[in-house]
Parts: C-alpha cells; sequence; structure tokens
C-alpha cells in the first residue's frame, strides 16, 4: 500500500429514533490506498451505506459521528469545519448513487448540473463550463453530448442517468470515488457497462474507488480488496481473491455459500449442507402427454398513452403504432416441470405470467391449460373459475403483496374460503397451520400483521398463501428479487423442497440466469416480447446459441473462483 | 372470518390498537391538548342546553348590552339576552350541521370516489367530471348560490356544506384506491377467488380509511366555518336561534361602538371548535403517516 | 420545437377549461331554473304580487319547456346578459363590472401579502424541522385555518381602529374626503399612483391594510403548510444529496436545486388557495364595508335580489376558472416534464 489516502479507525455513528439511539456503524476500521479499488460488502441494514456518508460527512440531520477518526489525506473530516467539507466534497472525494433517476435535479438540465459543479470548484469559468461539460458527457460514452446538454433527466433512460451522474462525480477529477451500489436496479448489461466505464475511467485518472454493493460477486470481480460488514461491524477484510476461496469467519462464509455462483447446486447455497436433496437429480422424465401448460402466439399489446385532451389529441394527428410488449409467443409446460423465463426488465416477462394467471387479457393468442383454453376467458370474471384455485402466483414484493390489515394467518385463509369450499374456522386454522409447517412459518407469527414480519418470514407467507390450496400451477415471480441473498438461498430451497413434497409445475420468471439454472430443468430467454432462446436451462448458461443471451451471459460478474 | 376464536383475537386487536393511541398520545401532548379539547366542544354540544344558566331566548330590555359580570360571564346582547347561554347553547346546532354535512359528503364522496378509482373507466369519467364542476366554483360561493336557490333553512346550510366537501372526499378516495389498484395483496386477493366488488370492500377500502379519517376531522372544522360564514352573511340560521356566525353577525354593529363582547365571545368559541378540529386531524396525520411512525 | 410543444400545451390547457366553464352554465341554470319553487317568485322578489309573478314568468320565458330555456339562458350569457337587478334596476353583468376592480385589488394584494409571509416561513421551517421557527410556522398555520375570516376581520377594526387608532372607519375603499382617483386600473392605490396623487394613495392603502391582512392571515395557512410539506420533501430527495455530495454551495442546494422543485406543487395548490380567497372575500367585504362584488352579492342577498345574487355566482365561478387557468399556464411553462412523459 502506497501509503493510505483514507484512514477511519474506530468510526461509530448513531442515529437519533424515537426509540432511542441507534447504532448504525459500531468501531469500524478501514484504509484505502492510492490508487486502490476497496469493496464493502453487506446485506441491507449492515451500515455499509452509512459509513460512506459518514466519510463525506452527508449524514442526515438524526445521525452523527459518535466516535473515531476519519482521516483524509491529512484532513481530520470528523471535525472538519462545513466550509472544508464543501470544498472536499466533489473536489477531492465525490460520489456515486443508487437510483440515478432520483439522484439528478429533476427539472434541471443535465448539462446544467454538471456546470454547477464545475463552477463551484473553480474547474471552469462561466464561458467555458459548457465545453467543459459536453467533454465529459463524451467521456462517460454519452452519443450525441451536445444534444444530451439539454436533455431533462426523465428524458433519459436508467443507464444513461447513472453514466451522467458518474461525470457529475468525476467532473473535477476527485482523488476517491465512493460508489454506493451503482448498479442495483439496472439490468446486467447495463450494470456491466457501468461497472466497466467506472472502473476503466478510476484506472485512468489514479483515484481511489470504495465499491459499496450487497453482491459479493460484483465486488469481489471488480476490486482488490474486499471488507463484510454485518449489523454495522466489519467482520472480515480481505484480498478480493481470497475471500471466496479461503473466507475465514462464519458469516462470510454464509455469505459466500449463499452467493449463486457456477456448478454449485441449490443445495450448496444453505449454510449447512447435510439436509439430503430431496430432488437432485432433473426431473424431466414425466413429460409424456399432454402438456399441463400450452401458450400459442400470445400477443399483449398495449394502447400508447391516451392524450390529456381531444384538442391535443386532434393535433397530435400521427397516431402511435400500439406497442407490443408480449409479441407472439409459444411454449409448452409440462405436468412436474419448472421453467425458466428469463430476460431483462421491460422484456415482457412479466406481462406474460400475468396473462397466464389470467390477470390480464390477451391481445391474441390462446393459453390452454389442461387442455382448456382459458385465455378466452376474462380476467374479471376468471375468479369465478373452476381453474382458479389450480393456477396461482408467488409475488415479487413480498411486503407489496401483503394486505397490511390481514394477520398472516388471515391472508392464507383467505384462498380457502373463497375457493377452497372451507366455511369454518377450525377447519380453515388446521389448513393453515399445517401449510404453515411445510413452508417452516412458526405458528405463533401467524396472527401478525406483515409490518411485524421480517422480509424473509413475508416470503414464506406469500408462498403459503400460493400454495394452500395445493394448485397444479404456480407461477414465481422473480419471488427472491427483494431478498437478501442469505434469505434468497433459503426460499429458493424451499421451493425446491415444495415442489418435490407436492408435484407443482413452476413457472419462474426470473433476471438471473444463475438462479434459473439451479431450480430450472427448461428455459427460455426473452427479449423484447419474443423468444429468442429454448433449452434446457444448464445448456443456455453454459452454452448459449443466440448472441443476447450470450450477451448476458457474459455481463455476470466473475469474481476470481 | 378470522379464525379460532374471533372473539380473543378481536380483544387483542382493540388492546393494541389501544396501547398505540396511548403510546402516541403520550409521546406527543399537542395531539392529547387536542384530543382533550374536542371532547370539551363536544361535551358543550351535549349538555350545552342543561348547564346554561338562562334561556337562551329570554329578553330582557332592563338588562341590555352589559359588559361581563359575575353574573353575565359573557355580558348581555342588545335585547339584554345571556350571551354566555346562547355560546353555550349554540354548541349544539353549529356541531350537527358540521357533523351531518361532512358525514353525507364523506359517505356519498368515498363510495363515489372508490368506484371511480377501481373501476375506471367511464363511471372516472363521470366522477372526475361531477368534481371537476363543483370545484369550477369557489367553494363557499357555490354554496351561498344554493341555499339562495334552494331556499333559505338550516337544511339547506347542511345540503350546501355536504356538496361542496364532496370533491374532497371523492378525489382522495378515488387516488388512495387508485394507488392500490394493482398493488400486489390486490392481484394475491384476485388470485384466491375474491370478486371486483369484495376486492374493493373488503382488501382496498379499508386501508384507505387512516387517510380518509384525518380528512375528516380537518373537514369538520371547515364545515362549521362554512355553516357559520353563511348565517354570518344572512343565510340558513334565522335570528332569535343561537348559532356562532349569526351571533358574531348581531355583534358587528356594535364593535364599533366598543361593545366588543357581543363578537368576541362566539367568535373565539367557534375558533376554538374549529381549532380542535384540526389539531385533532394534525395529530392523526402524525399517526397516520407511516414515515413520521418510526 | 421545444418550444413548439409547450404552446401546444398551453393551447390545450385552454380547451381544457371549456368543460369547465359548461360545468358552471349547466350549474347556475339548475340554480336559477330547475330547483324546486317557483324562479318566477324568486326573480320578481319578496314584494311583488301575482301578477307581477305572471308577468315576470313570461318575460323569462319561464313557462316554456327547459331545454327552450336553457337556449335563451346560453344566448344571453353570450352576449353578456346576467339580468336585471330587482332592488337597483341595473344591469347585474353591468353592477359587477363596476365593482369588480375593487373585489380584485384587496384579493391580489392580499395574497401578494399573504405569499410574500407564507414562503419565506415556510422556507424557514423546513430547513429546520422541529425548531422554534418550525413549531411557530406549525401553530400560525394550524391557528390561521381555524380562524373564521368575519371574526379576524372584527378584532382587527376593535383593535386597529376603536382602541388604539391607527386605521381609519372600515368604511369602504376611501375616506369621503378624498376623491377617487381617475380610473386606469380601477385599483385605487395604483391609479393614485399613476396621478401622482400621493395623499390620496396612502389613504387608499390605509383603507386596504386591515381587509387585506384579515384575507392574508387566511389564507398564509395553506401556502405556508405546503411550502413547508413540499420544501421538506425537496430537502430530503436523493437529488440534493447528490448536490451536497458535490459540494454545492447552501445556497445553491436550497434555492436553485430544492426552492425550485417545492414550488412546483405550490403553485398547483395555488388554486385552492384562490378558491378559499374568493369565498372569504365575501365576509371580508362585508365586515369592512368594501365596495366589491362580495358585498354586493350579500346586499342583494337581504333583500333576496335573486338574478344578482345568481350573477354574481357565476361572474366568481368564470373568475376562478380564469384565474386556475393562469395557474395551469404557469406550471406547464415551469416544469419541463408536463406533457413529455410517456
Amino acid at each position: 500500500m502506497s501509503g493510505s489516502l483514507l484512514q477511519v479507525e474506530n468510526l461509530t455513528v448513531e442515529f437519533r429514533t424515537r426509540n432511542g439511539i441507534v447504532r448504525a456503524v459500531e468501531r469500524v476500521d478501514l484504509s484505502v490506498g492510492r490508487g486502490e479499488t476497496l469493496a464493502i460488502v453487506g446485506e441491507s441494514g449492515s451500515g455499509k451505506s452509512v459509513t460512506s456518508y459518514a466519510v463525506m460527512r452527508i449524514l442526515d440531520s438524526a445521525g452523527s459521528i459518535a466516535q473515531g477518526s476519519v482521516m483524509f489525506s491529512g484532513i481530520d473530516v470528523a471535525n472538519a469545519d462545513e466550509d472544508t467539507m464543501a470544498t472536499l466534497r466533489g473536489r477531492e472525494i465525490s460520489m456515486v448513487f443508487q437510483n440515478p433517476r432520483l439522484a439528478l435535479n429533476p427539472i434541471r438540465k443535465i448539462g446544467r448540473q454538471i456546470e454547477d459543479v464545475l463552477i463551484r470548484h473553480v474547474q471552469a469559468t462561466h464561458n467555458n463550463a459548457k465545453q467543459k461539460a459536453i467533454e465529459l458527457l463524451a467521456k462517460v460514452r454519452i452519443a450525441r453530448p451536445e444534444e444530451r446538454y439539454d436533455a431533462y433527466p426523465f428524458e433519459l433512460s436508467g443507464g444513461m442517468c447513472q453514466r451522467v451522474v458518474i461525470a457529475l462525480a468525476l467532473a473535477c477529477k476527485p482523488r476517491l470515488l465512493i460508489a454506493d451500489e451503482p448498479t442495483t436496479g439496472l439490468d446486467v448489461r447495463t450494470q456491466k457497462a457501468v461497472m466497466d466505464l467506472i472502473v476503466e475511467l478510476v484506472a485512468e485518472q489514479g483515484m481511489s474507488m470504495i465499491l459499496i454493493t450487497h453482491d459479493l460477486g460484483l465486488a469481489a470481480a471488480y476490486c482488490e480488496r474486499v471488507i463484510v460488514m454485518e449489523k454495522g461491524r466489519v467482520v472480515e477484510a480481505a484480498s478480493a481473491a481470497s475471500v471466496f476461496k479461503d473466507p475465514q469467519e462464519p458469516y462470510t462464509k454464509r455469505l459466500v455459500r449463499a452467493t449463486p455462483r457456477p456448478g454449485v447446486s441449490l443445495r450448496d447455497l444453505l449454510p449447512d449442507p447435510e439436509i439430503p436433496y430431496a430432488a437432485q437429480t432433473p426431473r424431466t422424465e414425466s413429460v409424456e402427454g399432454q402438456p399441463l401448460l400450452e401458450v400459442r402466439d400470445l400477443v399483449k399489446s398495449f394502447a400508447p398513452a391516451q392524450s390529456a385532451s381531444l384538442l391535443s389529441r386532434f393535433m397530435n394527428k400521427s397516431v402511435a403504432e400500439p406497442a407490443r410488449s408480449v409479441d407472439g409467443i409459444s411454449f409448452t409446460l409440462a405436468k412436474g416441470e419448472t421453467l425458466g423465463l428469463v430476460g431483462e426488465s421491460g422484456c415482457g416477462k412479466s406481462t406474460t405470467s400475468a396473462m397466464i394467471m389470467r390477470l390480464l387479457d390477451p391481445t391474441s393468442g390462446s393459453i390452454f391449460f389442461a387442455g382448456r383454453d382459458i385465455g378466452a376467458i376474462p380476467a374479471r370474471s376468471f375468479a369465478r373459475d373452476a381453474d382458479r384455485a389450480r393456477l396461482q402466483l408467488v409475488f415479487q414484493d413480498p411486503t407489496d403483496s401483503l394486505n397490511p390489515r390481514f394477520t398472516a394467518a388471515r391472508a392464507i385463509a383467505d384462498p380457502l374460503y373463497r375457493l377452497g369450499g372451507v366455511t369454518r374456522a377450525d377447519e380453515a386454522r388446521t389448513a393453515v397451520e399445517e401449510i404453515a409447517k411445510m413452508v417452516g412459518l412458526p405458528h405463533d407469527l401467524l396472527d401478525r400483521f406483515p409490518h411485524q414480519l421480517s422480509g424473509g418470514q413475508k416470503a414464506r407467507v406469500g408462498i403459503a398463501r400460493a400454495m394452500v390450496l395445493r394448485p397444479d400451477l404456480v407461477v414465481l415471480d422473480e419471488p427472491t428479487a427483494a431478498l437478501d441473498v442469505s434469505v434468497q438461498a433459503i426460499v429458493l430451497n424451499l421451493l425446491a423442497d415444495l415442489r418435490a413434497e407436492l408435484g407443482m409445475s413452476y413457472l419462474f420468471v426470473s433476471h438471473d440466469l444463475q438462479v434459473v439454472r439451479m431450480l430450472c430443468d427448461r428455459a427460455l430467454v426473452m427479449r423484447a416480447g419474443r423468444i429468442v432462446e429454448e433449452g434446457s436451462a444448464a445448456a443456455v448458461l453454459e452454452d448459449p446459441q443466440h448472441a443476447y443471451t450470450r450477451e448476458l451471459v457474459s455481463a455476470i460478474p466473475h469474481p476470481p473462483l | 372470518m378470522s379464525q379460532s376464536s374471533p372473539s380473543v383475537q378481536t380483544g387483542l386487536r382493540i388492546t393494541r390498537a389501544l396501547g398505540h393511541a396511548r403510546y402516541a398520545l403520550a409521546a406527543n401532548p399537542v395531539t392529547l391538548c387536542a384530543v382533550l379539547l374536542f371532547m370539551f366542544v363536544l361535551g358543550c354540544a351535549i349538555f350545552g342546553p342543561m348547564l346554561a344558566p338562562y334561556d337562551p331566548l329570554q329578553t330582557n330590555g332592563a338588562m341590555a348590552l352589559k359588559a361581563p359580570s359575575w353574573q353575565h360571564w359573557f355580558g348581555t346582547d342588545q335585547l339584554g339576552r345571556d350571551v354566555f347561554s346562547r355560546v353555550l347553547v349554540a354548541a349544539r346546532l353549529d356541531l350537527t350541521i358540521a357533523f351531518s354535512a361532512v358525514i353525507i359528503a364523506f359517505i356519498i364522496g368515498s363510495t363515489m370516489g372508490a368506484v371511480a378509482g377501481f373501476f375506471g373507466g367511464w363511471s372516472d369519467l363521470a366522477v372526475s367530471r361531477v368534481c371537476d364542476t363543483i370545484m369550477a366554483f369557489p367553494l363557499f360561493v357555490l354554496a351561498m348560490g344554493i341555499v339562495a336557490a334552494a331556499g333559505n333553512s338550516v337544511i339547506n346550510i347542511v345540503y350546501a356544506t355536504a356538496l361542496i366537501n364532496i370533491p374532497f372526499y371523492a378525489r382522495m378516495a378515488r387516488a388512495e384506491v387508485n394507488v392500490r389498484r394493482n398493488a400486489g395483496f390486490v392481484h394475491a386477493a384476485r388470485l384466491a377467488g375474491n370478486s371486483e366488488w369484495r376486492l374493493l370492500a373488503v382488501h382496498i377500502f379499508p386501508n384507505t380509511l387512516p387517510p380518509m379519517m384525518v380528512q375528516v376531522s380537518l373537514n369538520l372544522g371547515w364545515a362549521i366555518l362554512n355553516a357559520a360564514g353563511l348565517s354570518f352573511i344572512g343565510l340558513g340560521v334565522r335570528p332569535p336561534d343561537a348559532e356562532w356566525g349569526i351571533m358574531v353577525a348581531e355583534g358587528a354593529n356594535f364593535i364599533v361602538s366598543g361593545e366588543w363582547w357581543m363578537a368576541l365571545f362566539p367568535g373565539a368559541a367557534l375558533m376554538l371548535a374549529v381549532f380542535s378540529f384540526n389539531l385533532l386531524g394534525d395529530g392523526l396525520r402524525d399517526l397516520v403517516d407511516p414515515q413520521k411512525r418510526t | 420545437m421545444a418550444l413548439g410543444v409547450k404552446s401546444r400545451l398551453i393551447l390545450s390547457r385552454l380547451a381544457q377549461a371549456l368543460p369547465a366553464l359548461a360545468g358552471i352554465v349547466v350549474v347556475t341554470f339548475i340554480l336559477t331554473r330547475a330547483l324546486p319553487g317557483d324562479p318566477a317568485a324568486y326573480f320578481a322578489g319578496p314584494a311583488a304580487d301575482a301578477r307581477s309573478i305572471a308577468q315576470i314568468r313570461e318575460q323569462l320565458g319561464l313557462d316554456r319547456p327547459l331545454p327552450v330555456q336553457f337556449l335563451s339562458y346560453v344566448t344571453d350569457l353570450l352576449q353578456g346578459d346576467l339580468g336585471r337587478s330587482i332592488s337597483t334596476g341595473q344591469p347585474v353583468a353591468e353592477a359587477l363590472m363596476q365593482r369588480l376592480p375593487a373585489s380584485l385589488e384587496l384579493t391580489l394584494f392580499a395574497l401578494l401579502l399573504s405569499a410574500l409571509i407564507a414562503i419565506p416561513l415556510g422556507v424557514a421551517a423546513a430547513r429546520r424541522p422541529d425548531s422554534w421557527v418550525d413549531q411557530a410556522c406549525r401553530l400560525l398555520v394550524t391557528a390561521g385555518v381555524s380562524l373564521p375570516t368575519f371574526f379576524t376581520g372584527l378584532l382587527l377594526v376593535y383593535v386597529f381602529y376603536f382602541i388604539l387608532g391607527w386605521a381609519p372607519p372600515p368604511l369602504g375603499r376611501l375616506d369621503l374626503i378624498y376623491l377617487s382617483p381617475p380610473q386606469v386600473t380601477g385599483f385605487f392605490t395604483i391609479d393614485a399612483l399613476l396621478d401622482r396623487d400621493f395623499a390620496t394613495f396612502r389613504a387608499a392603502l390605509a383603507q386596504l391594510v386591515l381587509p387585506a391582512m384579515t384575507l392574508a392571515l387566511f389564507t398564509l395557512a395553506p401556502i405556508a403548510r405546503m411550502t413547508r410539506a413540499s420544501m421538506i420533501q425537496a430537502l430530503g430527495s436523493e437529488f440534493i444529496r447528490t448536490a451536497r455530495a458535490s459540494g454545492l454551495s447552501e445556497r445553491r442546494i436550497v434555492y436553485t436545486y430544492a426552492f425550485r422543485n417545492a414550488m412546483l406543487p405550490v403553485v398547483t395548490t395555488l388554486g385552492m388557495v384562490f378558491s378559499f380567497m374568493l369565498g372569504a372575500n365575501v365576509l371580508v367585504e362585508k365586515v369592512f364595508a368594501w365596495p366589491g362584488i362580495g358585498s354586493f352579492a350579500v346586499e342583494a342577498l337581504v333583500v333576496s335580489d335573486y338574478a344578482a345574487v345568481q350573477g354574481f355566482v357565476l361572474a366568481m365561478a368564470v373568475l376562478f376558472v380564469l384565474l386556475n387557468l393562469l395557474i395551469d399556464v404557469v406550471y406547464t411553462l415551469a416544469d419541463p416534464r408536463v406533457g413529455m412523459e410517456g
């Protein structure tokens, strides 16, 4: 290490809340050398972002540095006055944030926002600021930078906005860049492009970088050293090369295990590998006779957003083509099979699942479920259909999918009363307790409301509700996307166990190829409303045929293993 | 609906709610004051006529325009009537007008809005048009026009006040239902076999109640102000009935000659009532607002 | 190109005011003709006998079917005919036009006054939540909306006229010893300034202060509350964090970044504020004997001058629609996102 640029010692950060003082970060030590790249990895609530805010001294007003020191290049950040800090921020240390769209002022042209920073730190005068801003836009590879100078954030895609935020952060050639979950919420290909750009620019300018992320794979792939945090404390510091191969602390071991990566099975994700895997072998033998689900030429088009008034419709004479979000797809799903539907956001995979679940009416095409065309039955009246109970869904966001005024038991029992022909409360309770046991939900949690449950527990309630009627087909719509990786490992295994126990078919909708490989028999790759590749789940990941799939696979971060 | 023993569950829920309310009130003394003030105003409305020391309509020429004294706490008016008794008795009339108007507006408005927000389409268009048309008028002026056209009576004040409050509830219910229409839990309930109407009534509508109750509390204050304003300009309540607005109007003629008590006390009572509703609404908002909860 | 989009948007905003105007015409028609009771008797006034009522009925076409009546009602309106006042015999439209400047002067002055106080107050409160400024703001806001305007007006009169003697008697726009300035805008203060008649200006301003304060106190609350709320939201948003992390100066962060974003929702709530104001205007004009259209309506109510009251309702509604239109146009120009998304 050629002399450290940032030295954090014994840092403790406290927040004042209604329930007293909460320590978000406790006795954290870390250092970043000149030109070094460091990753801080942790699950939600680990204090990784708070640590970086403390370094920048941009904690919100309830938070404060309770003890410890933060030294940046000889400046005592913890005790510096606000003027010193304001000169430091953006000039010496700068930051790239999660959710780039919200990180930019919505009503100011992006070029002006870059100029503001340049002028503030005397990197440009009013005369040449515009030219410098355009140069910066070009540097972060924004096409046609002169035009984009006048764009507002809402006119740009998420990836583009993140490039603008990077331009803002690098405008004054700072010595340290802190990237706080810079690619969360972006598609895997955009993630790769953004990360490659950051790393390249950081190397080019000889800067140091701190990457804050929940993704151990991403951290190890892009940084030299990794720090693992849990509950506000640093549990392990290691080189990126050794953290996967030889994790020292139990928490790191668990985290490494739970991270989906090539060559491991679902069971390997769990901390305790002794549990026998109920269905280790692929279960494709039952593909005989009539498929459980057959989708033919399914199309969904959405009318373009209607103009506000008759007059403006009249004046915008050009009538836009209705956009086809699902553009004629066909596939089958055998009984007992698990089919993965993979694609980036906006590819039409969620629309497809909503149509199969009969929550949305297709524009054309048919959906045969056990030989019957259920696509023809309007979504509004499907609630009373005999097949309603046989088709269920597990939702992406466990919080959003639970009625805040219903207890867990009432949420799980709702389908029993409406579709299961259950009328007596004790009968329902028995069934609820049975399924709760299967999904590993302790009985004493059943009378709690959603806000009294953790993310993993809410996910279990959602799964129990979908499974309580013993459906034939369950669509899993990104069921683990909102969960921490250790919880994801448990939920994925639970889903595999339930499938083996209850003999259901799954349609697993996901953006994560690695997870699809582990859970599914076959996979479909979707792009812009069409299926571009189909094959066994392992083959799609290991030997992709279509150029798009190859691009997707190569964009997955490759940590040194 | 609920499992095992419904009574135990309901009991639990009530205890929990009370516990939460007590915690919230202890943490926020202003809201506690608001609750106490609200109880006080309500008490005046209920027990006022029993507590009034004088007959509010009894005139007494010898005692006209007397300043406040031990005998007449709030003084007497130009006809020698006891202002304290009149202020006390008026609480019932003012609150009755406001409560009835707000209840009517809440029922009609929230139903309209919920249906519009959930089903969309022509029902949404119709409800929005109705609301837009009402809101195209300055609301107090519309109420004036309605009472002038429909006839000058207390019941018409109630109807007019209800009508101008409907758009608030309709728009709010529409927005609150609309944001939940595509929530995961609604789709989940649909998958569980709930019919569309059941989705709206059992799953969505109860979730919109907390913010709606805040609106009710804030609107009560506004409704009283409206009703009092209407009677101040001579609509609705007729003399010699005791009502705060009309009492202020009568006192207004004497204020330039220094007889301040006739206008001050009914005005202050009116202010206190409205203040307590608004304070209560703010307190409820703090309770309901999830951002402020933790 | 951007300008083309904006001007098209503004045109469509203008078009959107048409249904509102249509709604107003329908509602006022219902109010005048279609309610239970005999409109002819209403129009004739309380002193009329059976013969004059019948005469009025024929004259106004009230014996014809409703659709025909509606048509003639609309035709009359298009010609600016709001009927005749039974108490003065003057055309209602003419009386309203004469009195409108007085009301507008009062309302706009009050709005200016309350915005000048409420916006800085809201910003100060938002910058330091839970500080004493914030508590004071909260108290003022809650007290402000709880004040019945007619009561505050009377209190101000009692204190500043009767006790302190600082204010002139609450009797209209100008003391009798002064002559009205030559009419240019119809606003006495501005006209007096244009005429370089500073004595009249001071007298007109002195008359204006108390009623304007009364109205301003009432509208202070919604503006301050909204400013505070949207400023808190803006200051807590992620782009402010970016601005802070870029080291921008506090001034730039608060005013260029947060304040401009926060003002957009405030502009949209101005419509509600106008609604309250025009209503409160009626009460304030009565208290201060202000010769505007509000006191015109109150006087008409007292003598059951039906045509005058309904003409007033219509005029206020049209005025309100125009004000809302103005707000919409301002908003469309101020927010680049309007009409561009999707």
